[in-house]
């Protein structure tokens, strides 16, 4: 296949996205409204764990306004259960999440019931007197409990470890024996999540007479989802329809399959009438996926010039309640990632999913990603300390060179088969991240203590792969006004993609941007799709285009050539002209109207062979001990994506990851107490980066080597940038306090958490 | 629930509408006059998703009801462009890439726009300030305060030229 080039690709076009959105008339989930339509609030459960004993709607359904009151007694047949949508672990089927509590509730938030009533007010007022009788059990509200097993979530299991299995390569345990150096730590990550702005909404549309489903609201994998659906209601394919709108932002917890993407269309089906459900702040904190929650007992060995030689750890995932549609993937990437993009021959890893009364985790942008560079990138600090060497230096030593790739990693987790890293030059960007941060030049401030600030420096490296899952599917239609229309099965979360898909079909077919209109997402568009996770939209949805236009191209020709009545061979296309020889030139639009049928293209891109990226950040901080407040003075991203779509849209996902990740390293964190409750509940105690926290952070994307993985040449970049931020910011600022021997090893490192650590610390008092 | 007879105008069209006492005026806005533009992020008046200009202030429509701004003047992101033509802040926004999802985007406008008109000369520093009222998930926040500066820019020099 050819990919051509033309002068879209690789410009910072601005979005087409963005006049709608700028002026108010985007379409999001909650803007739609449909005739007739009643409102959905759902019951959940207020106890962490227990048998639900009943539920007594009788006052509810008292209640003016209210039109039902359904559980899972109203659900003939077998109630549904959450699918693994990727990630399968083998033996945790057991663990997985039915659509609605039937007889046990496992965590604060969990569905018991869904109140309709004719508008919003009424059906929260009635959920209020909804009584729900839960006798309650021993909650387990961490992984230490989990493991204890004094209390199981399923009892029949009689264990709350899902899954555990042992992987990774070469002999670890050799290489231990006999190695000159090495140190044990352990780490960990707050449990917190992607919180976009939007909150989940769904619109469902059940149509008696034709017997179709149609649901608005669908986001990230609809195709996947709309089977699902289609499957608990027992209804084909094609009877149901997951429609995209405007979605306001997911980071990969928004558009899996969730209980209420079967309980909101089961309960239009079951009135008849369309049904909103429009989740709150509140709800969305204890319903969405949350993430990160990992523990990591982790030993390192080197030889005596501080090369590494083998890694062994044991890495727990807290999963809360079940395991969700993304089945293994945190415990599973944090195990894959964890080696990072050094040479370590020998890996040992020892992989935990367990299941606590909290609500179930899934991917979040990064999954595993930013979790192990945590954990690798302070452990390797400390080991440089060990050593006498400059953290600068230890990577150097250790970084796989470019003359060793494509460097084989081998099979680190059990659903994939064996994988590389392809090309690269690692340490050509370490050192460019390094000086744009000032290593050298800064050297002399490091751990020093200026205008009643310690300052220090953190760098850290990092490699993601992209472009996951099944193959993707377009279809380009040549209308009457010479138009093109695009269907492609990728979703739209706000990155742009409509932008970015327009800049590839436009240079595939030589013609205007403007003349490409682009529809995504939608189960109405194609027959078959798959959507936009694990940064695929331009490496499966980019390249199912651009297969699309070759052979709309060919399509073209031929029509043309019917049309003349010469040959296909004797017909050219150029800049969305047909000519041949002595008959002139033909537009697509002039084409098009001559034709009785429309001129359709169809596209399909798929390969497992991911790509990888990598690249080095390193921040400056400054620390008050005083207060625990760290200032991120400087924060500098350098990474290797390859071509680039559109570097405007990259450079926006660098920053916006960046400061995402910031916020998980210092703010966010989704409390429990002991007894499994949920103690955040509002933005106002689960904090979020504001305009006024970090100002100074810089992204460099380059374009320094390609993927030859697909044809056009790409990488995702939308995710990778948050993978390092934790253990940058984690290795500046154990740095900025080696006076006091800090070592920051948990998140997040909020001013009481680093005040704590100073003050704990041995020379903390000399301070 | 008895309904209340309330009238504002909103970019300067005047509405009468029946609401419950209960009804803040995010939702009056976005569900009795079908002003979508106007988004709800949190509802508790943390996020600022739904900030509108009332009466030349820029406030939380959240944490309004629609009651109280009876008689009053609102203004809304479906006023700042003319027709198809994008506002200065507006146009600032999509040059410096200041939006991804667009969700959070209406509610920093118009605190954006409140900001210019009531401190047109507002440094980098109080844009900073001001717009730490808002959570955007998307950005980092960085284009944004390009974008609020680049328009403030504009605006003073269309001024200018205009003098």
């Amino acid at each position: 296949m050819t990919v051509s080039h033309n002068n879209y690709v690789g410009r910072p076009i601005p979005r087409t996205e963005d006049p709608r959105l700028l002026r108010g008339k985007g379409c999001f989930v909650d803007d739609m409204h449909r005739p007739g339509a009643v409102h959905a609030v759902i019951v959940r459960s207020q106890i962490a764990h227990g048998h639900l004993l009943g539920i007594d709607a009788s006052r509810a359904l008292s209640m003016p306004g209210v039109c039902a009151v359904l559980t899972a007694a109203d659900i003939k047949g077998e109630i549904g259960v959450l699918p693994f949508r990727i990630a399968p672990l083998e033996g945790a089927e057991p663990f997985r999440q039915p659509v609605i509590a039937s007889k046990r509730v496992r965590y604060v938030g969990e569905p018991v019931a869904i109140v309709i009533a004719e508008s919003q007010a009424i059906a929260e007022d009635a959920t209020e007197i909804v009584d729900v009788s839960i006798e309650q059990i021993e909650p387990v509200a961490n992984v230490t409990a989990g493991r204890s097993g004094s209390s199981y979530l399923f009892d029949d299991q009689k264990t709350n470890v899902a899954s555990r299995y042992q992987i990774g390569r070469g002999k670890a345990q050799a290489a231990f024996e006999k190695a000159a150096y090495t140190r044990r730590e352990r780490f960990s990550v707050q449990r917190h999540t992607a919180m976009p702005m939007e909150m989940r909404g769904l619109l469902a549309e059940w149509n008696s007479e034709t017997g179709h489903m149609t649901v608005w609201g669908a986001a990230k994998v609809p195709f996947f989802n709309r089977k699902l659906l289609a499957g608990m209601l027992g209804l084909p394919n094609e009877k149901v329809d997951l429609i995209e709108l405007d979605v306001g932002g997911a980071f990969g917890v928004r558009g899996e399959f969730y209980p209420e993407d079967f309980l909101v269309p089961f309960a239009s089906r079951h009135l008849g009438r369309p049904v909103k459900w429009q989740e709150d702040r509140r709800e969305h904190m204890m319903s969405i996926n949350h993430s990160r929650e990992i523990y990591c007992d982790v030993e390192i060995a080197c030889s005596g010039d501080g090369l590494i030689l083998a890694l062994r750890a044991e890495i727990i995932a807290d999963v809360g309640a079940y395991v969700g549609t993304t089945g293994g993937i945190l415990a599973s990437r944090t195990g894959q990632f964890l080696a990072g993009p050094y040479r370590i021959p020998d890996v040992d890893l020892d992989i935990l999913s367990v299941v606590t009364n909290k609500t179930p985790a899934g991917s979040y942008r990064g999954p595993g990603r930013f979790e192990s560079s945590f954990f690798r990138e302070r452990l390797f600090d400390m080991v440089a300390r060990d050593f006498g060497i400059d953290a600068l230096e230890f990577r150097r030593r250790n970084l796989i060179t470019q003359a060793e790739l494509p460097y084989d990693i081998g099979q680190l987790v059990p659903y994939e088969g064996p994988t590389s890293y392809e090309c690269g030059d690692y340490l050509a960007v370490l050192q460019d991240c390094a000086k744009a941060i000032g290593w050298t030049g800064k050297a002399a401030i490091r751990g020093r203590k200026i205008d009643g600030k310690y300052h220090g420096l953190g760098i850290g490296c990092f490699v993601d792969s992209s472009g996951a899952g099944p193959k993707e599917n377009a279809v380009l239609r040549v209308e009457k006004d010479g138009s093109i229309s695009v269907a492609v099965g990728s979703s739209a979360n706000g990155q742009g993609i409509e932008t970015a898909h327009a800049q590839i079909c436009a240079d595939q077919l030589r013609i205007p941007m403007e003349r490409i209109s682009i529809a995504h997402g939608s189960t109405t568009l194609l027959s078959e799709g798959f959507g936009s996770f694990h940064s695929r939209s331009m490496i499966m949805g980019g390249n199912a285009i651009v297969a699309a236009a070759v052979n709309l191209i060919e399509t073209l020709k031929a029509c043309a050539a019917n049309y003349w009545g010469v040959l296909p061979l004797d017909v050219a296309y150029e800049d969305g002209h047909l000519r041949t020889p002595g008959r002139g030139l033909l537009s697509l639009a002039e084409l098009a109207c001559a034709l009785d049928q429309p001129i359709e293209a169809f596209g399909s891109f798929g390969t497992k062979m991911k790509p990888f990226g990598y690249g080095s950040h390193a921040a400056h901080v400054a620390v008050d001990v005083g207060t625990g407040h760290v200032e991120v003075v400087d924060y500098v991203a350098f990474e290797d994506v390859g071509r680039m779509i559109n570097p405007m849209i990259v450079h926006g996902q660098k920053i916006g990851a960046i400061v995402q990740g910031l916020g998980g390293v210092f703010l966010e964190h989704l409390l429990y107490d002991d007894n499994a409750q949920l103690l955040t509940g509002s933005l106002a105690d689960y904090l979020l980066p504001t305009a006024t926290d970090f100002l100074n952070v810089r992204a460099v994307a380059l374009d320094l080597t390609r993927t030859t993985r697909n044809p056009l040449g790409v990488k995702g970049a939308g995710e990778d940038a948050i993978a390092p931020v934790a253990g940058v910011i984690g290795n500046a600022i154990a740095d900025a306090l080696t006076s006091f021997g800090v070592e920051p090893r948990s998140l997040p490192i909020t001013p009481p958490a680093l005040w704590r650590l100073v003050h704990e610390s041995k020379s903390g008092t000399a301070a | 629930m008895t309904l209340l007879d309330v009238s504002f105008s909103v970019n300067g069209e005047l509405f009468k509408v029946q609401v419950e006492s209960r009804r803040t005026l995010a939702d009056c806005l976005r569900h009795d006059l079908r002003l979508t533009g106007t988004h709800v992020g949190c509802e508790h008046g943390v996020c600022g998703a739904c900030t509108v200009i009332v009466n030349d202030a820029a406030v939380r429509s959240c944490l309004l009801l629609a009651a109280q701004v009876d008689g009053w003047a609102i203004r809304t992101v479906e006023g700042l462009a003319s027709g198809e033509q994008l506002s200065p802040l507006q146009q600032a926004f999509q040059d410096n890439h200041a939006l991804q999802c667009g969700f959070c985007t209406p509610g920093i406008l118009m605190t954006a726009q409140a900001l210019l008109e009531s401190e047109p000369d507002a440094g980098d520093e109080r844009i900073v300030e001001v717009l730490s009222g808002h959570i955007c998930r998307c950005t980092g926040y960085v284009p944004i305060i390009k974008a609020i500066a680049q328009a403030r820019d504009v605006i003073k020099s269309g001024r200018q030229t205009a003098r």
